[in-house]
């Protein structure tokens, strides 16, 4: 660390290096000592099955084959076909479609109004409210789906409880083919707005309190000193915390699959759970061809809203 | 936005606030009292809040019952091996992308931005493929081999690397310290809110992490806490709410008290690592 700078002037010194080239050689091989161990582990585990699902969604192997997965019968754009055939991947991609639509802005509106309240609202007991709201991230899903089956029970459960003290006969929250998407979605959003509102947090500390300061006494009120100061700056964040939570929502699983098994009817099934379902009955090609479908959906929605961040952002 | 942050003029924000962190945090409350409930009372019409006869019984059977044990230990090895491993090879990267020249360094960083983005939903198929043939299926290693590393994690890395002073690693070289010994020296020491930050994110990634250990631990002594008390409270039996919710009490409390240590460093870190 304490480096003395009178020690620069002594180039050729080192034993370890003796030229120029020399040093690059050695830069080289550190480099690649350095990488080596991560880049064989991410080859085999992650580069290797993205390249080798696209094969699988054209082929039609089933659980006997796994042994040996290359000899399989090329069936080409058939599981795909099979798969925009299909109604109850049609209802899942639907559910899908609607768990995002709806969840994330409300995620994106809850999180930001924490992080606004607790950023320029209040001084005291900050980090209290921070982490209490932060809680449900830390969460697991299989425990959380515990609480909220039970919470949501429409006899036993808190939520019709509460409801029946206002004269609300509270329905049977998950099982109604019309309410248990709504309520997959608040749990989601319950779960989820900590980790937006502790990004918010970061992105709001580069808002210049000069700025609101000069904006008040020019008569902004609050909302104005939000929708032409505060937005404009955190605009970046706002549009990173988008990305991420649509990508994470696109891939609905844990919720219906802890919480409805896709039920009832079929109306809370989402695209992963459906490809999740085929794999576990051994459709590996049906299954690969869905979860690429998946993948495409979410890269075409991640472009457009990164030329979104690139157009408007900096 | 808001000017004045006076505890008097702002009553109104903290009332408010109190009442969104009691709908927030009820949940918890609710499960953590319940664990120490009957079943019987857990079923009962209107809910009690306290525990009528509290009792110790629910977390025993847990043990006793169920082999929660051997899925407490399970999941522990597997999110500390997949952590270790993360900071270890993460930082090790990202030393490498942010200050060596070496050839292949684009295209490596490329692939990693690459799959950045991937789902996981995406490689489950032929990841559980390519277990299966290593003879991985219901093992620990099957479990913790393809979380080992991650994109995410070289990313972090390399962005709060890229902020640390190039001088001090140009100053070592001319000293005559190797690179190896320059990251073991020089850079590991200053990672802290960057290793705090993606070691908590591993961690709480790991722990709770279900949809690969639902895929490969398929027999009870693999099972994570998570895929187990999923299994059980999705069985055909009836459902054992007071056992269900002592062991979704067992899942969270040992990541909140980890959080809770760390807290401060992990939020440090994510505004000095560049996740904005």
């Amino acid at each position: 660390m304490s480096a003395p700078t009178a020690a620069r002037p002594q180039k050729a010194a080192p034993r370890t290096r003796t030229s120029r080239s020399g040093g690059a050689r050695l830069e080289e091989r550190a480099g690649w000592l350095l990488t080596l161990p991560f880049l064989l582990l991410f080859l085999v585990f992650t580069a290797w099955p993205v390249i080798q699902s696209v094969f699988f969604s054209f082929t039609d192997i089933r659980n006997k084959d796994l042994r040996t997965p290359f000899a399989v019968d090329f069936v080409w754009f058939e599981q795909y076909a099979k798969a925009f055939a299909d109604p109850v991947f049609q209802q899942a991609a639907f559910n899908t479609i609607y768990f995002v639509v709806v969840g994330v802005p409300l995620t994106i509106i809850v999180a930001l109004a924490a992080a606004i309240a607790l950023n320029n609202g209040i001084s005291r007991f900050r980090a209290f409210f921070r982490l209490g709201f932060y809680t449900p991230v830390i969460t697991s899903i299989v425990a959380v789906a515990v609480v909220w089956r039970f919470l949501l029970h429409p006899d036993s459960g808190l939520v019709n409880t509460v409801l029946g003290w206002i004269g609300i006969n509270g329905p049977n929250w998950l099982g109604s083919t019309t309410w248990a998407m709504p309520s997959l979605i608040a749990m989601a959003v319950w779960r989820n707005f900590g980790t937006g509102m502790i990004i918010f947090l970061a992105g709001l500390q580069a808002v210049p309190t000069q700025l609101l300061e000069a904006a008040s006494i020019d008569g902004a009120g609050p909302w104005q000193r939000f929708r032409n100061v505060v937005l404009p700056i955190i605009r970046p964040t706002v549009l990173f915390v988008m990305v991420t939570t649509t990508i994470g929502y696109l891939q609905f699983f844990e919720e219906p699959f802890v919480m409805t098994k896709g039920g009832p009817l079929n109306s809370t099934i989402s695209a992963s759970m459906y490809t999740y379902q085929q794999f576990s009955f051994g459709n590996y090609g049906f299954a690969a061809a869905l979860s690429y479908l998946i993948f495409v959906v979410i890269a075409i929605i991640t472009a457009i809203q990164f030329k979104f961040l690139s157009e408007k952002g900096d | 936005m808001f000017q004045d942050t006076g505890f008097r003029r702002r009553w109104w924000l903290y009332l408010l606030l109190t009442v969104a962190l009691l709908v927030v945090v009820t949940p918890f409350v609710w499960m953590v009292l319940g664990s120490f409930k009957t079943s019987s009372e857990l079923r009962q019409v209107p809910p009690t809040w306290l525990p009528e006869h509290p009792t110790l019984d629910n977390f025993t059977s847990l043990f006793s019952r169920l082999s929660f044990g051997t899925y407490f230990a399970n999941s522990t090895l597997v999110a500390v091996a997949v952590t270790v491993g993360n900071l270890l090879f993460c930082s090790m990267v990202g030393y490498a992308l942010a200050m060596l020249n070496f050839r292949g360094k684009k295209v490596i960083f490329a692939l990693i931005l690459g799959t950045l983005m991937i789902p996981g939903v995406v490689t489950f198929v032929p990841l559980f493929v390519l277990v299966a043939n290593m003879g991985l299926v219901n093992t620990l290693p099957g479990l913790i081999l393809p979380f080992l590393v991650g994109p995410f994690g070289v990313f972090l890395m390399r962005q709060f690397i890229m902020g640390l002073p190039r001088d001090l690693v140009e100053a070592a070289r001319i000293d005559g310290a190797g690179e190896v010994k320059i990251f073991l020296r020089i850079i590991l020491p200053l990672l802290g809110p960057a290793m705090a930050t993606l070691g908590i994110l591993t961690f709480l990634g790991s722990w709770n992490n279900f949809l690969w250990p639902l895929v490969v631990a398929q027999t009870n002594n693999s099972y994570t806490l998570p895929v187990a008390l999923a299994l059980y409270s999705t069985g055909q039996n009836q459902t054992e709410y007071g056992l269900l919710m002592a062991g979704a009490t067992v899942v969270v409390l040992p990541v909140l008290v980890v959080f809770l240590i760390f807290q401060r460093h992990f939020i440090q870190g994510i505004a000095t690592t560049g996740i904005k």
